[in-house]
């Protein structure tokens, strides 16, 4: 049986949420933004070449915006500084969209392998 | 410490019924203090009456659907009409009924309490969900009434985007901020889930109720934003003509399947898992009995909400999508079938050597083990790439669903409203008309869908609404069932609103349950308990009868973390 006791109806939060922020130096925010607008700049850089296969040029381009994208959820977003819930959190949502990406280039990527059922 | 099995009982340290005293509904008077509450309990009942609104409007629809199908020819609509017709049944019931209904009405309502909280962990964003859901509701009322949207509740494209001439736009609005809703709902659960637990309340020792909700709050968080993006990608081509899926733009219109049911297939999860959740209570409350493998039933809705999201092409096996990717999404399929059938071994399990009793909440239970597993096998058969080439777009695939959805969730939410009904409103219903309800709703139900799998296997197509002659009598026996089912479900709405007024008070404890939401007067008091609750035992602790070999008060035997 569940028992009352007179302990006060307060939840019960970790402190660790009310610790004092993590402070990120100026410096880091100018040196992330200054890799961002270089990223930018090499995008529209790779574009101009032609790597071969055009899904080259779209490796490149994809790896690039990946890249930026990372810098700006890790510092921008303070990710990096944040507590491990936080990170498994903004990981999982990451996996999911590598799940659905995955998939879908599982049914784009292998149209010709198996023919069309019924052709 | 015998005598602690007993304070579960009304009488005793347990205070019992709470009309006479102050509780969550007597706590403040008028209709702001209803409008603008951030009590999780008067949400609940906020989310009732409109989702109770929205069933019967979706209702309404599936009765005109229903009527048109009693005659082959396409007598009482013309084919526009009838686009309509199923289209808005299928929007109301998937968006505004069934992902909304047992979350956010029995999940809002018991989820704090049974984890021993004074409340969610966000009240204002609880509420503003609730507001959420009423502005998509708005928009989607807006769009029926300038005419309504034709195009499936699943707006493929690139019919959506290029050649419809309905309310696409606006009903496309209503839904993606209904999502916003639902977000905010399990971003809640999940806060409070992790956060707020009474001391003593390990992960292992949660009601499995809170278990489904966690998980289904999972898919709501990672797989809603999915769908209001591809929802605003149609939006987009329709208004600046961007190419996204219609091919004359240069688009892929499978992308839009592609995204569509990498939500949608988890979503029809968002729908049975809480289900799945009020079925575990209603089974140990009525077997008197601990849960068979409470462990994996928990697992199960976790393996549940992440394989589902792996599934989605299940869907696609006949539009174009690879063969290999057809056979990779059938494999995985069969996989996640997996976890469900745990869960229905668990509970048969369950009630093996159990004290079963037949109140009405069970009769919805056991009804529910059946009609669900009937229901994902056939899912299994559609799951079967060779067999869905022709079972695809018929109505053996609108039975499967509606064995699950309807035979599934709604009995699930049909039980556990009765099961909750004296917590949530401190009054009993009358047990005999309940009964009678649950056995017409089960016989309404299998009379209209159980000739929909025939049919469907039998070559008619949905979504027409003229067919051939022989297939007449199956789809007359249908409209028949429907009419029956329609019955079954106003009577409920008649005695629960009888009950308001005139039904007997409540104790504290009606069905000798266990759970923390037993132990509290009915109903509630705002802030839930007077002290803190401490959990010192696992749930569903029941003491079993035959079973004199130990102390039904000692703790578990083994400590879990
Ligand atoms: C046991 C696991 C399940 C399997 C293997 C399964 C399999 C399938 C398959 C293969 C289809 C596509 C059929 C076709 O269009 O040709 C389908 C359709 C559908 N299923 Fe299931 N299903 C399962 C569980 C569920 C559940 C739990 C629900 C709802 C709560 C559900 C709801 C639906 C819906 C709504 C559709 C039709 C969607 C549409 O085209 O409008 N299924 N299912
Ligand atoms: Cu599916």
């Amino acid at each position: 049986m569940t028992e009352t006791a007179a302990v006060p109806a307060e939840n019960h939060d970790s402190h660790e949420d009310h610790a004092h922020p993590h402070v990120v130096p100026v410096r880091t925010y100018i040196l992330v933004f200054l890799a961002l607008m270089f990223g930018t700049a090499i995008t529209v850089g790779a574009s101009y070449v032609d790597f071969g296969h055009s899904y080259l040029n779209n490796i490149v381009a994809l790896a690039i915006a990946f890249s930026k994208a990372a810098l700006v959820v890790l510092f921008f977003m303070h990710v990096k500084y944040s507590s491990k819930l936080t990170q498994l959190a903004v990981g999982s949502g990451f996996a999911f969209l590598v799940i659905l990406f995955f998939f879908v280039f599982a049914d784009y990527l292998t149209r010709g392998w198996l023919g069309t059922p019924g052709s | 410490m015998q005598t602690e099995v007993v304070t579960t009982k009304s009488e005793g340290a347990v205070p019992g019924n709470g009309l006479d005293r102050e509780n969550y509904i007597n706590a403040k008077h008028g209709i702001w203090s209803w409008l603008l509450t951030t009590d999780h309990k008067r949400i609940a009942i906020l989310y009732l009456i409109t989702i109770t609104l929205m069933f019967f409007l979706g209702g309404a629809f599936a009765a005109g659907v229903r009527l048109e199908l009693m005659t082959p020819k396409g007598d009482l609509v013309d084919s526009d009409a009838y686009n309509k017709l199923f289209t808005m049944h299928g929007i109301v019931m998937v968006f505004f009924f069934l992902i909304p209904s047992i979350p956010a009405v029995l999940g809002n309502f018991l989820i704090p309490i049974m984890i021993g909280a004074k409340d969610l962990a966000f009240p204002k964003i609880n509420l503003l969900s609730w507001y959420i859901y009423m502005a998509g509701a708005a928009f989607f009322m807006v769009a029926t009434l300038f005419g309504g949207v034709e195009t499936g509740w699943t707006f493929y494209t690139p019919y959506s985007t290029a050649f419809s001439h309905t309310n696409v736009i606006l009903a496309a609005v209503g839904i993606f901020i209904s999502g916003f809703s639902s977000i905010l709902t399990g971003l809640n659960f999940i806060v409070t889930i992790h956060k707020m637990r009474a001391p003593g309340l390990t992960w292992f020792r949660m009601p499995l109720f809170v278990w489904a909700h966690y998980a289904t709050s999972l898919i709501q968080i990672l797989g809603t934003p999915v769908v209001a993006v591809t929802i605003l990608m149609v939006a987009v081509e329709r208004l600046l003509k961007l190419g996204l899926f219609d091919p004359a733009l240069g688009g892929d219109p499978i992308l839009f399947q592609h995204l569509f049911w990498f939500y949608s297939h988890p979503a029809v999860y968002i729908m049975i898992l809480p289900g799945m959740g009020v079925m575990s209570e209603l089974i140990t409350a009525f077997t008197r009995k601990r849960v068979f493998g409470y462990e994996f039933i928990a697992i199960s809705s976790l393996a549940i909400a992440v394989v589902g999201f792996l599934v989605w092409g299940h869907h696609m096996f006949v539009s174009g999508q690879s063969t290999y990717a057809g056979m990779v999404f059938s494999a995985l399929s069969f996989l996640v079938a997996i976890p469900s059938a745990v869960k229905v071994f668990n509970w048969s399990a369950t009630l093996y050597k159990g004290s079963v009793s037949w109140e009405s909440p069970m009769m919805y239970a056991i009804g529910f083990i059946g009609l669900f597993t009937i229901g994902g096998l056939t899912g299994l058969f559609l799951a079967a790439m060779g067999l869905d080439i022709h079972m695809h777009d018929t109505y053996f695939v609108v039975a499967h669903f509606h064995y699950i959805m309807v035979g599934g969730a709604i009995f699930a939410y049909l039980g556990g409203i009765h099961f909750w009904w004296p917590k949530i409103t401190g009054r009993m219903y009358p047990e005999y008309w309940a009964r009678v309800a649950a056995v017409l709703v089960f016989a309404g139900f299998n009379l209209t869908f159980f000739p929909q799998f025939v049919v469907g296997y039998l070559g008619m197509p949905r979504r027409y609404h003229a067919y051939p002659d022989e297939f007449q009598v199956l789809n007359v026996m249908s409209t028949a069932g429907a009419s029956l089912l329609g019955i079954a479900y106003l009577i409920p709405m008649l005695y629960l609103t009888w009950s308001l007024f005139a039904g007997k008070k409540a104790p504290a404890n009606p069905w000798g349950a266990k759970g923390l939401e037993w132990t509290i007067q009915s109903p509630p008091t705002t802030f839930n308990f007077d002290h803190q609750p401490v959990v010192t035992e696992e749930a569903y602790a029941y003491a079993e009868s035959h079973d004199t070999s130990h102390d039904p008060a000692a703790p578990p035997a083994q400590a879990h973390a």
